[in-house]
């Protein structure tokens, strides 16, 4: 009785497990059939190769280049931004700051990724984009570079945090044997901890990279809603997301070929930052060897 | 008594008190690749003290954890040859391991009483054999606490945290709590280890008193200790076990020269 | 010593560059939460709670948003607690190193890092679609009870990996099956840090806009769901349409409404980091 019980609870736990499994597999299923139905409509070389995206209207033309370079170009002003200051702080609180100060000052920074994205969106749209008008006049109510920055906001707490944990880890006899031959904390920093660090940072910048790809609500509220193959931070654009978001909020009918776009972003969306992900698993794992 | 078909001659019937005999059997143990018992049989006589010792890494501990299968745990583990307690061979397929422990108490290095308080420390191997009679709780709390000489001291704080306890205190809580399923046999892994002088002392009269009801093995480093209070003792060196015999005559006419040379302190 | 000197000054000089770095982000944050309670505060009271919404924006109020929020952390609570700490429990304490637990390993890993918005695509095929939820309260909820399920699990086995593995000795050497380890030590010892990750990941749920707006939850509702079969909305979702609105009335509105859920938010993980500082003292 007893061992059938606990037989019947191992089952039961091993199957909760397995449904992370069936998530993932729905996932690549739902996306890659809507996808193979809207390539069956599309070319799939215009798909890569035309630059302009406007399903919506009658000259329709599928071209997630003009997408892609969107949610490129608002990752890279966000990554650009938070970066810098993301490894800063890490750098600082590890090496710098007395302990009692980093207690403090990290759930504080956590609480950054914690505000909800559309509040970040309307803080892009009330306050940043304002800000960068009265400074740069010809910016439009619209563009990728408030968007860009406040989602740098954003995600410094992954950059920091991680980094920061990895520095951390880098054992404390490296520290002193830098300390011993007389560097400074800086010289330390950069020349002992950070290469020491190296593979830990570079896991926090690609999981950064790949929540700004796949971040929406930001972009949908403060980018704009106009698709364009352009780098010029300063107008309008649209993301894959944010055309996700466009798309579902209008009234369009399952089965049509609208319906199918949003599969067909979706799936060049999950497969950037899947392989992002997979990447940063990888580059992990190893790291952890290194140290065990 | 342990196979399953003869679950019925409850484990908490204390008039069944048999003498418990431990044999092991040409036992090799490995993990992994390595190999950390070399082939080892040896009998283990009841209700004595029986000490292990030899130096760290000899596989006296893994030794010891075989009586009670702690080892089935650690993933690279492998074993060959037969560990009986009365005439079964335990690591049978048709064993039932939690039966097995009940018989075969465990007290560790370090006191680790659960994060609970001492009254559900003491009550926790009946509660999971499903015994639900309050008042009959009560009594087994009391009596293995009392006989642990734990009562006085706690007797008003039972719902207290047992973490709260000092570490002398923590270990003979473990002890009661071994002791309340009434096994036959206890195994202790270097039981004072981790404590201060005075707490050893109390320990160790404990250990005495309690070879009366129970068939002990106790492994420790200390051999002070093994010739305090065993009866036999053995001295397990790299895997093997080197020599087994009377504790005083192990101690003061040792057959072999390792042994020897252990004792008097020249290795390990 | 001249160098010497340099580099001491190129050392202080980056300790003030960190230190304004690190309280750049926070400054930001305090300006912009400012900022809000500038727009929005005034606009807070009995009635934007009570109120239904309208196309008037001083009548407006956020009812059936905050019910549909409530609930909807309510079933994706229900959902997501019990499948992930029992898949959390699978992967600590039963799991063996094989090949399955290397692929359950990764695969979750790779779940945290999908975007929400592709949990949105998955919901609107398979809940509201193939199974005919409709866009409803249930499945707003299975959505979001995937999408936190990752996060619900890493931070499970964390707990339970703080849990000395004295203890699970203990309670073998007693006699108690794995199950009974788990049930009786385990989880009461993991309590806290388990419900730490919990409310961290619904406080994340609590925000979530785009794969509900994907799965249909609509801007405006008339009336608060009265089942798991009503059409919904979320506070989120709420703030976005009043932030897309262009009249001034609006604006203020979004503005309070997200006063009411960042309150929410750093209520939620202002309980998180209590619990934690509470459970994390238990086994030092």
């Amino acid at each position: 009785m007893r061992k059938l019980k606990e037989l019947v609870i191992e089952r039961a736990l091993l199957i909760s497990s397995l449904i992370t499994i069936a998530v993932t597999i729905g996932i690549i299923l739902v996306l890659s059939i809507e996808a193979i139905n809207f390539f069956s409509e599309v070319s799939i070389i215009d798909f890569f190769t035309d630059t302009e995206w406007t399903p919506l209207f009658t000259d329709k033309h599928f071209g997630i280049l003009a997408l892609l370079s969107g949610t490129l170009l608002t990752s890279f002003i966000a990554i650009a931004f938070a970066v810098p200051v993301g490894l800063s702080i890490s750098i600082y609180l590890s090496e710098y700051a007395p302990k009692s100060f980093r207690r403090t000052i990290k759930p504080l920074l956590e609480l950054l990724a914690a505000v909800p994205t559309v509040v970040y969106g309307f803080f892009a749209l009330m306050v940043v984009t304002p800000f960068l008008q009265s400074i740069f006049p010809e910016i439009s109510s619209f563009n990728s570079l408030s968007a860009g920055i406040v989602m740098g906001i954003m995600i410094i707490p992954y950059i920091s945090s991680l980094s920061e944990d990895a520095l951390h880890a880098v054992p404390d006899s490296l520290r002193e044997a830098a300390y011993g031959m007389g560097s400074t904390k800086l010289q330390n920093a950069f020349k002992v901890m950070v290469p020491a660090a190296s593979s830990g940072i570079v896991v926090s910048i690609i999981l950064a990279i790949s929540r700004a790809i796949g971040e929406t609500m930001i972009v949908a509220i403060a980018a704009g809603q106009q698709p364009r193959f352009t780098f010029d931070p300063t107008v309008p654009v649209e993301t894959i997301t944010a055309y996700i978001v466009q798309v579902s909020l209008g009234d369009v009918q399952h089965g049509s070929l609208e319906y199918k776009t949003i599969f067909a972003a979706g799936i060049t969306l999950f497969i950037f930052t899947f392989l992002l992900n997979t990447l940063s698993y990888r580059i992990r794992k190893k790291f952890q060897e290194k140290y065990e | 008594m342990i196979k399953k078909k003869k679950k019925q001659d409850s484990i908490i019937d204390s008039s069944l008190k048999r003498k418990y005999k431990l044999q092991a059997k040409n036992v090799k143990v490995w993990y992994g690749d390595f190999l950390a018992i070399k082939g080892v049989s040896m009998d283990i006589k009841p209700n004595k003290i029986t000490a292990f010792i030899g130096p760290s890494g000899c596989g006296k501990s893994t030794f010891l954890r075989l009586f009670n299968r702690m080892n089935d745990y650690v993933d690279s583990f492998r074993m060959e040859g037969e560990i009986n307690i009365d005439g079964d061979n335990i690591y049978d397929k048709d064993i039932n391991v939690e039966l097995l422990r009940k018989q075969v108490g465990m007290v560790f290095q370090k006191p680790n009483p659960f994060p609970k308080s001492i009254y559900e420390n003491v009550a926790y191997g009946l509660k999971i054999q499903g015994i639900k009679d309050k008042k009959f709780l009560q009594e087994r709390v009391e009596e293995s606490l009392k006989q642990v000489g734990l009562w006085n001291e706690v007797e008003d704080d039972l719902n207290k945290s047992a973490l709260a306890l000092s570490g002398g205190q923590q270990q003979r809580l473990c002890i009661a709590r071994t002791l309340a399923v009434e096994p036959s046999i206890i195994l202790m892994d270097e039981p004072t280890s981790a404590l201060d002088p005075i707490s050893t002392a109390k320990i160790e009269d404990l250990i005495y008193q309690l070879k009366e009801k129970y068939t002990i093995v106790i492994v420790t480093h200390n051999m002070q200790q093994a010739s305090r209070i065993s009866d036999s003792t053995a001295f397990f060196y790299m895997g093997d076990l080197i020599e087994y015999d009377k504790t005083n005559k192990l101690f003061t006419n040792p057959e072999k020269e390792q042994t020897e040379n252990y004792i008097t302190g020249r290795f390990g | 010593m001249n160098n010497i000197r340099k580099n001491r000054i190129k050392d202080q000089a980056f300790k003030y560059w960190g230190i304004a770095c690190t309280l750049l982000g926070l400054v930001l944050l305090a300006i912009f939460i400012g900022n809000i309670l500038i727009d929005g505060i005034m606009r807070i009271d009995w009635d934007f709670i009570v109120n239904l919404p309208s196309r008037k924006a001083e009548r407006s109020g956020i009812y059936t948003a905050l019910m549909g929020s409530i609930w909807v952390l309510l079933l994706t609570t229900l959902i997501a607690l019990p499948v992930g700490i029992a898949a959390a429990i699978y992967l600590e304490e039963y799991n063996k190193k094989n090949k399955l637990s290397t692929i359950l390993e990764v695969n979750i890993s790779n779940l945290a890092g999908v975007p929400s918005v592709i949990y949105g695509l998955l919901g609107l095929e398979v809940f509201v679609r193939i199974m005919e939820m409709g866009s409803s309260v249930l499945a707003g909820s299975f959505t979001l009870a995937l999408l936190i399920l990752p996060i619900v699990i890493v931070s499970t086995r964390e707990a339970l990996k703080a849990v000395p593995k004295s203890v699970r000795d203990a309670s073998f050497a007693m006699g108690a099956s794995k199950w009974q380890t788990v049930y009786h030590q385990l989880l009461p010892a993991s309590f806290g840090g388990i419900l730490t990750g919990v409310i961290l990941a619904l406080s994340r749920a609590v925000g979530e806009t785009a794969p509900l707006i994907v799965i249909g939850a609509l801007a405006y509702v008339p009336f608060a769901p009265s089942s798991a079969m009503d059409e919904f909305s979320v506070l989120p979702i709420q703030i976005f349409n009043w932030i897309t609105r262009p009249q001034h009335g609006f604006v203020e509105n979004a503005a309070a409404a997200i006063i009411i859920l960042l309150l929410i938010t750093f209520v939620m993980n202002g309980i998180a980091v209590y619990f934690r500082n509470k459970w994390q003292k238990k086994f030092k």
